[in-house]
């Protein structure tokens, strides 16, 4: 299996604060790879240093075996990596059908055919009975669907998603993950930042754990599920003993 | 008025003006609100359609104004050559202002200030350097044959002003249904979300505003041949460059017919209140000043907004 | 170079003249290191309360330095009203707003000062106004000493306030952080007028100093307002100490400036020093990096 991305010793530090220290992983082509970790563990932050939001303060990364470190972001998304954000930034003021146009312009001059485009890319993610919706209208829900859109409307082949089920309800999160796999179905590579432990079981063929800038796990799901180290991530130092204590007893 | 036929419309209506009426001061009236119009339209281009507020206008109107004039005053340049280097210097300004305030990231407040700051910059240098004739002022050599772009009567001046804001509208149509006129929107509307789907924000910005200025020079250039004199103060003073701005965000900023629609207001406005003052200097601005509050508080898409409500 | 005898008196008397564009801006500075927004009516307010000023002492006659006691509550009531009423209300919290409606009220309060008074300029005549003093090599102006020693007073009083008070507990959390203090019941839109009604009572102080010395007309103010906003861009945008500073340094440079250019270039000066910050260290010498 070829590696389509490949992120190695990446660093990162904001004056006094070290948000990542010499953080490494790879994603195969066409897999579903989660990147997990607690809260402030720098998994954004890696996310932005991969698209060129953020210049690593050391590390270099790796995209189709050519090296894109600090270059702009939108030499990266003509690459084809495109992103998500944790907080939905829509174009305020503008339709569904627009905003998805935005992505699709980048292969499509014609503003006609851009906007026929958004057609198919909206009804991908679901989105089909919105088109002509301001986004500002839209719920929760409909700005991380939009979110998706957009970024697929790029045409890409990696696609980094920053928690598109964070702020969902349980119904909600049930109706994302066939979309999410359909998508990876299409041949496109993704990786996940994702909270909901439900879903990254049910999604990610590849898991990486990331604590106070670190990777201090990676390996199937299930195997990350009950690696100790992760455990003590979670819910503190000596969490996993008193787990299994209480298991056994 | 969603095709170019709509411009057509508009545009052949206002050119019928001169055929209904001779007044000098009618033909005067409109010259200056298509003047403002135009000037306006390169400010909407920049700050309607690309969300960069620019307060400082005047150094591209200004800019295309003196050259025009001083290429022919002491250069012996033919006007209407002098009219496309004059734009094309405005331009020039645009983009060396815009290179420097975007790439350093300058937005909102910040931009709005260095511009301003650029535009004192010219205004200050332009009142002391020879070249402009410092305090004097430049004074175009009065030649009333076409190929000097001067005319006796009012209706050649209007004609052409009027053909001046035509292609304004055109320019700016022709935005709204490109790539560009999509992207440029997207910057205004969020920055980060545009880099992310491969948009150089840089570049389109730059790209605006040198249009913009563009369009603004025009409006420069043709105020020289108009009233034939200019100093530091009128070409680049502030006072276009709120008008600049009071025109589009009165009209309907962001849209096409907007620039047009304040200007003719605003024209209007301070027409009928030099009228009920007896031209007391300054009531007028003050309108316009309690205008552009009263839009922002109550009619954020202007006029444009308010009637489309009602339709 | 010139010797001694000449820089000395440059170097104090930029000294002097910065420490009131330090005023200035100091009113400048603190409304946008809460409100986030840059006032363009500062000009136009500072116009107002030398006309003010003006009128305190041709109808009243009242000396400047005694009309400043009075005038200072009344513009700090002023700026309250404006930023209440006027700003806050018209902006509907968008800061590209509030660039168009100071913008707006500076059009409005200037041009109708204009209307009111014509474009004339005006001056008081005080039987102390051409006093000087002896310093070394240099005679000072006694108005611009008392100026700076004013200047340097106001900064103090605004530091202990600001320090020391409830209210200026309230301003500073609301600068730092304005949805936890709203969460903890400060009320937001007060803080924020009371915030713009001390900037702006600064400048009925910067008026009463100015007019000793200085003249007005309705445009006035404008002259300092450009002067202001190099000084907060210099200083860091929201800094205090920093407006301080940036002020006495820009009074220095223009002193100097109009020694070595000439007059009319010493402003020429202060604009390329403006322009050059806002390019290449937009948040000031002495602010953090944005």
């Amino acid at each position: 299996m070829t590696e389509i991305l490949r992120v190695e010793h990446i660093s990162r530090r904001f004056g006094g604060l070290l948000a990542l220290d010499r953080a490494s992983f790879t994603a195969d082509e066409g897999r579903i790879v989660a990147l997990v970790g607690p809260n402030g563990a720098g998994k954004t932050t890696l996310f932005s240093i991969i698209t060129g939001f953020l210049k690593p303060t050391e590390g270099r990364v790796f995209y189709q075996g050519a090296e894109i470190t600090g270059e702009p972001p939108h030499l990266i998304a003509r690459r084809g990596i495109a992103r998500t954000f944790q907080i939905a930034q829509p174009f305020t003021g503008l339709t569904v059908r627009e905003n998805i146009a935005v992505g699709s312009h980048l292969s499509r001059p014609s503003r006609a055919s851009a906007l026929a485009a958004a057609e198919d890319v909206a009804d991908a993610v679901g989105l089909s009975a919105m088109l002509e919706t301001p986004a500002a209208s839209l719920t929760v829900a409909g700005r991380k669907r939009l979110e998706l859109a957009r970024a697929l409307a790029i045409e890409p082949r990696l696609l980094l998603l920053d928690e598109v089920l964070a702020g969902l309800n349980p119904s909600e999160i049930r109706d994302m993950v066939p979309v999410i796999q359909a998508i990876r179905a299409r041949g496109i590579t993704i990786v996940m930042i994702e909270h909901v432990m439900q879903a990254v079981m049910s999604l990610a063929e590849q898991v990486f754990v990331l604590a106070e800038g670190r990777m201090i796990a990676m390996g199937p799901p299930l195997a990350i599920a009950a690696d100790a180290r992760v455990i003590e991530a979670y819910l503190g130092h000596g969490a996993a003993q008193r787990m299994r204590g209480a298991a056994h007893g | 008025m969603r095709s170019y036929g709509g411009i057509a419309l508009v545009v052949a209506a206002l050119a019928c003006v001169p055929l209904l009426t001779a007044s000098n001061v009618v033909l005067n009236f409109m010259v200056v609100a298509l003047l403002i119009a135009l000037v306006g339209q390169g400010w909407n281009v920049l700050g309607g359609y690309g969300g960069q507020y620019s307060f400082g206008h005047a150094a591209f109107f200004g800019t295309g104004a003196y050259v025009t004039a001083i290429l022919q005053v002491r250069y012996g340049v033919n006007a209407w050559l002098g009219l496309v280097i004059g734009i094309a210097a405005g331009a020039l300004v645009g983009a060396v202002t815009g290179v420097l305030s975007f790439r350093s990231g300058l937005r909102g407040s910040y931009f709005a200030l260095v511009t301003l700051a650029f535009a004192e910059v010219l205004r200050i240098v332009a009142s002391v350097a020879p070249i402009t004739g410092a305090g004097v002022g430049t004074l175009v050599k009065l030649d009333l044959r076409w190929e000097a772009f001067q005319f006796q009567s009012r209706a050649p001046f209007y004609w052409i002003i009027l053909a001046f804001v035509a292609v304004s509208l055109l320019i700016v149509k022709r935005i709204e249904g490109s790539r560009f006129g999509a992207y440029l929107v997207a910057v205004r509307e969020n920055e980060d979300a545009a880099r992310a789907v491969g948009i150089d924000v840089v570049r389109v910005k730059l790209t605006a505003m040198i249009l913009s200025a563009a369009i603004t020079a025009a409006g420069g250039c043709f105020y020289a041949q108009y009233f034939l004199f200019l100093d530091a103060g009128i070409a680049y003073g502030p006072w276009i460059s709120v008008e600049a701005l009071l025109a589009p965000i009165i009209g309907g900023i962001g849209t096409i017919y907007g620039p047009l629609l304040g200007a003719l207001v605003v024209k209007t406005l301070g027409e009928i209140t030099k009228l009920m003052t007896g031209h007391a200097p300054g009531l007028d601005l003050v309108i316009y000043g309690a205008v552009l509050i009263l839009v922002v508080a109550y009619a954020p898409r202007g006029i444009a907004g308010l009637l489309r409500r009602r339709t | 170079m010139l010797s001694p005898i000449l820089l000395i008196p440059a170097v104090l008397n930029g000294l002097l003249t910065g420490a009131v564009y330090a005023l200035v801006a100091l009113g400048l500075t603190l409304i946008y290191g809460v409100l986030h927004i840059i006032n363009f009516a500062h000009g136009a307010l500072l116009t107002c309360a030398m006309f003010a000023a003006f009128f305190a002492h041709k109808m009243l006659g009242l000396d400047p330095y005694l009309a400043a006691v009075g005038l200072t509550p009344l513009f700090f009531c002023l700026g309250y009203v404006l930023q209440r009423f006027v700003i806050g209300p018209a902006a509907h919290g968008e800061d590209r707003n509030v660039l168009l409606v100071t913008l707006g009220l500076a059009v409005v309060i200037e041009n109708a000062l204009l209307y009111a008074f014509r474009a004339d300029t005006r001056t008081i005549n005080l039987p102390y106004g051409f006093n000087v003093v002896e310093v070394g090599p240099a005679f000072l102006s006694v108005p611009r000493v008392i100026g700076f020693g004013v200047v340097i007073v106001v900064a103090l009083v605004l530091w202990l306030l600001m320090r020391f008070t409830d209210t200026g507990k309230a301003i500073r959390a609301v600068a730092k952080e304005k949805l936890g203090a709203e969460l903890t019941g400060i009320d937001v839109a007060h803080i924020y007028a009371v915030t713009f009604g001390l900037g702006t009572a600064c400048l009925a102080i910067a008026a009463c100093l100015l007019l000793p010395t200085y003249y007005v007309n309705p445009h006035a103010g404008n002259a300092f307002v450009l002067i202001a906003f190099t000084i907060v861009v210099l200083g860091g945008m929201g800094s205090v100490a920093g407006a301080l500073l940036g002020g006495l340094i820009v009074g220095v440079v223009e002193s100097l400036c109009g020694l070595y250019l000439g007059e009319s270039l010493g402003q020429v000066g202060i604009f390329v020093i403006f322009i050059l910050v806002l390019l290449f260290r937009p948040s000031g010498l002495f602010g953090e990096r944005a």
